[in-house]
């Protein structure tokens, strides 16, 4: 391009930007206030309308209380614990296209995922190390919450709907730990769901109920990964959803201390 | 106007004068707020202007009735503004439109000038007696009289309640020819009977706001001053909100973007986290499982782990139901139930942050000992000596 001539690449493409930013089709994506849209300005009102406007950041209130915005207040426990959930949930879905839960199936398909399949043992290892994170952050959060007493009223019965969701928390691991079906997944279901049997009056019923049998076996594994994939995570959102309900009606973040 | 607090007023004033980058003053001023922000004084001026006249020594200079006329149209237009225009017949007027007095004052809490006042008592009374002011309001509007006029609240009360005809003193009968027109001209034309006792004050001593609510002007009569334009008083009532607001305003940020960027960043953080690690530790897979080769020791996941210690203590009654369900599910979700103490500072709930913080110990350390320190037949090992006995961990910790 000559010296002279004054439409240098980068203007050419800061005008289709331009034009595109001026399209129909994209004003049409954003509502009004969205940071992504045309003459986007920082005011109050644009600020206000950045949630409002937007599914997943509706959330959130338009306003916290200052001190719950202080990362040593929360340390973001509660929103981790939700954002590993969502991260098992997309590398869950990727490992289902995989696994088959069936005696002879389920084994080979994990070997054959860890070994021939692109991003495999990354997403099965994310999957893993991610749901001991989640157990973690879960727990980690309850005890925060605890210390800053924020269980007390009005806030009671979000507290045991966290309880809940920390028990959840815990059987989805539970129901994952089984279906790589090999003998740690086997031994430590095993060892757990013996533990089920030594509920009073109905220790057999629950165990049997449980393991889909009177020891693990295959129905087991089919029965433990409906449970993981589908019936644990339907009742988990539920809770989720009355839980961070809870957390607005309920006044937003608790504290300042 | 809703009942704003003075104190949030002002912050806004603040933020605006902030802003804008002019003067507090200024912005006060035109938020209608004095610098002590008890009375807009638009409504001030406009119960008080009218009777400027009154005084007989008194010649009104050019630019204070320019002030004044400017005064009252900016009043009338934010009440036509309001689009709440009171009927000049509303059952609150005390006097009725018929009525030859042209300013008909409620007792209330905006002090009235004697001069300009101008009462058929007779009929004052009957309409206070008719309209029911509550009697607060009337004792209200009495002591801020008594203050006016230095006279005894009880005198002016009596004579508010009736008693009125015997008190000639701050009553001004005005010449008959006089009250057929409305004030201004009545108190300009007048010459005042009695001494006014006072000179215009502001509104009610107790500082509560007041909205003062004039019937639109009408016309202009003859020998009303050039750009004064007569309202007559309907009455004076309390400013009240219409929502009774009973959270207390708190300091708050706005969640874009300073809440949202805090939680993007910690979520970028752990997904790093979480991928760094994913990288470098391959999570376990050990042989396929056999149901004929029991390991030795067989442990359950991580976190069912301090339970499987305690069912090494006790019988599998207590350490594997009872202590689980009753301790670890319904006593941690009776917490709140159980903790009536209302207190969230740390000083205040020793106890209770003692029993958690042991609880948590408690629990930290069963789980740490199963993981770390149970070897071959779940019996004690140490983890340096004997090698780590938990698969999970194999990879996180070596010992060579």
């Amino acid at each position: 391009m000559a010296d002279g001539d004054k439409t240098s690449l980068a203007d050419r493409v800061g005008e289709v930007g331009e034009r595109v930013r001026n399209s129909q089709a994209w004003e049409s994506i954003f509502r009004p206030g969205s940071p992504f849209k045309k003459g986007y300005t920082d005011s109050p009102r644009n600020r206000s309308y950045v949630i409002m406007n937007n599914v997943l950041y509706h959330l959130h209130p338009v306003k916290v209380k200052r001190h719950g915005v202080r990362l040593s207040y929360t340390l973001c426990l509660g929103g981790l614990s939700f954002f590993l959930f969502i991260l098992l949930t997309i590398t869950g879905i990727f490992l289902m296209f995989y696994y088959r839960p069936t005696v002879p199936a389920a084994y080979a398909d994990i070997e054959a995922l860890s070994t021939s399949v692109a991003f495999g043992s990354l997403v099965r290892n994310m999957h893993r190390w991610g749901a001991h994170l989640m157990v973690l952050t879960v727990f980690l959060h309850m005890s925060r919450v605890f210390y800053h007493g924020a269980y007390k009223p009005p806030r009671e019965f979000n507290w045991v709907v966290g309880v809940v969701l920390l028990l959840l928390t815990l059987l989805l691991s539970f129901t994952g730990y089984l279906l790589p079906w090999d003998q740690l997944a086997l031994w430590a279901v095993t060892v757990g769901s013996n533990m089920a049997g030594f509920v009073p009056v109905f220790g057999d019923q629950v165990k049997f109920a449980l393991l889909g049998g009177v020891e693990v076996t295959g129905s087991t594994l089919l029965r433990f990964y409906v449970l993981h994939v589908l019936f644990l995570p339907f009742i988990i959102v539920i809770f989720m959803a009355v839980h961070f309900w809870r957390v607005r009606k309920d006044g937003g973040i608790s504290g300042p201390l | 106007m809703p009942d704003i607090p003075e104190h949030l007023l002002r912050r806004s004033a603040e933020a605006r004068a902030e802003a804008l980058g002019v003067p507090l003053e200024q912005v006060l001023a035109e938020m209608g707020l004095t610098g002590e922000g008890e009375t807009p004084p638009a409504t001030l001026e406009e119960v008080t202007l009218p009777v400027q006249p009154a005084n007989p020594d008194t010649t009104i200079p050019e630019d204070l009735r320019a002030r004044e006329a400017a005064a009252r149209q900016a009043a009338v237009d934010e009440f036509e503004a309001k689009a709440t225009p009171a009927p000049p017949a509303s059952p609150v007027v005390t006097g009725a439109p018929e009525e030859p007095a042209p300013v008909v004052e409620v007792p209330a809490p905006v002090v009235e000038e004697p001069a300009a006042v101008v009462e058929k008592p007779a009929a004052a009374a009957a309409a206070a007696a008719g309209s029911k002011i509550p009697e607060a309001l009337l004792r209200r509007s009495a002591e801020a009289k008594a203050k006016a006029t230095g006279r005894p609240v009880e005198e002016i009360l009596a004579e508010m309640s009736g008693g009125a005809p015997a008190e000639p003193a701050p009553v001004v009968e005005v010449p008959a020819p006089v009250v057929e027109e409305p004030a201004a001209a009545a108190a300009v034309a007048a010459p005042p009977t009695g001494e006014p006792t006072a000179p215009a004050q502001a509104p009610a001593p107790d500082g509560d706001r007041t909205t003062t609510i004039t019937a639109p002007p009408v016309a202009a009569p003859q020998g009303t001053p050039e750009g004064v334009r007569p309202q007559r008083l309907l009455t004076v009532v309390r400013a009240k909100a219409i929502q009774q607001v009973k959270a207390e305003p708190t300091d708050k940020v706005s969640v874009w973007p300073h809440l949202l960027l805090i939680e993007f960043v910690a979520l970028l953080g752990v997904t790093a986290f979480l991928t760094v690690l994913s990288v470098i530790l391959q999570a376990p897979l050990l042989d396929l499982a056999n149901f004929n080769l029991t390991p030795n020791p067989s442990k359950a996941p991580w976190y069912f782990l301090g339970l499987q210690e305690l069912l090494s203590y006790f019988d599998p009654q207590i350490g594997g139901v009872m202590v689980p369900t009753v301790v670890g599910l319904i006593g941690v979700m009776a917490i709140p139930y159980v903790d009536r103490n209302p207190s969230t500072k740390p000083s205040d709930r020793k106890f209770a942050i003692m029993f958690f913080t042991f609880f948590l110990v408690a629990s930290a350390t069963v789980t740490v000992l199963g993981v770390l320190f149970r070897g071959p037949g779940f019996n004690f090992s140490y983890p340096w000596s004997d090698g780590i006995w938990f698969d999970d961990l194999k990879d996180w910790i070596s010992f060579e």
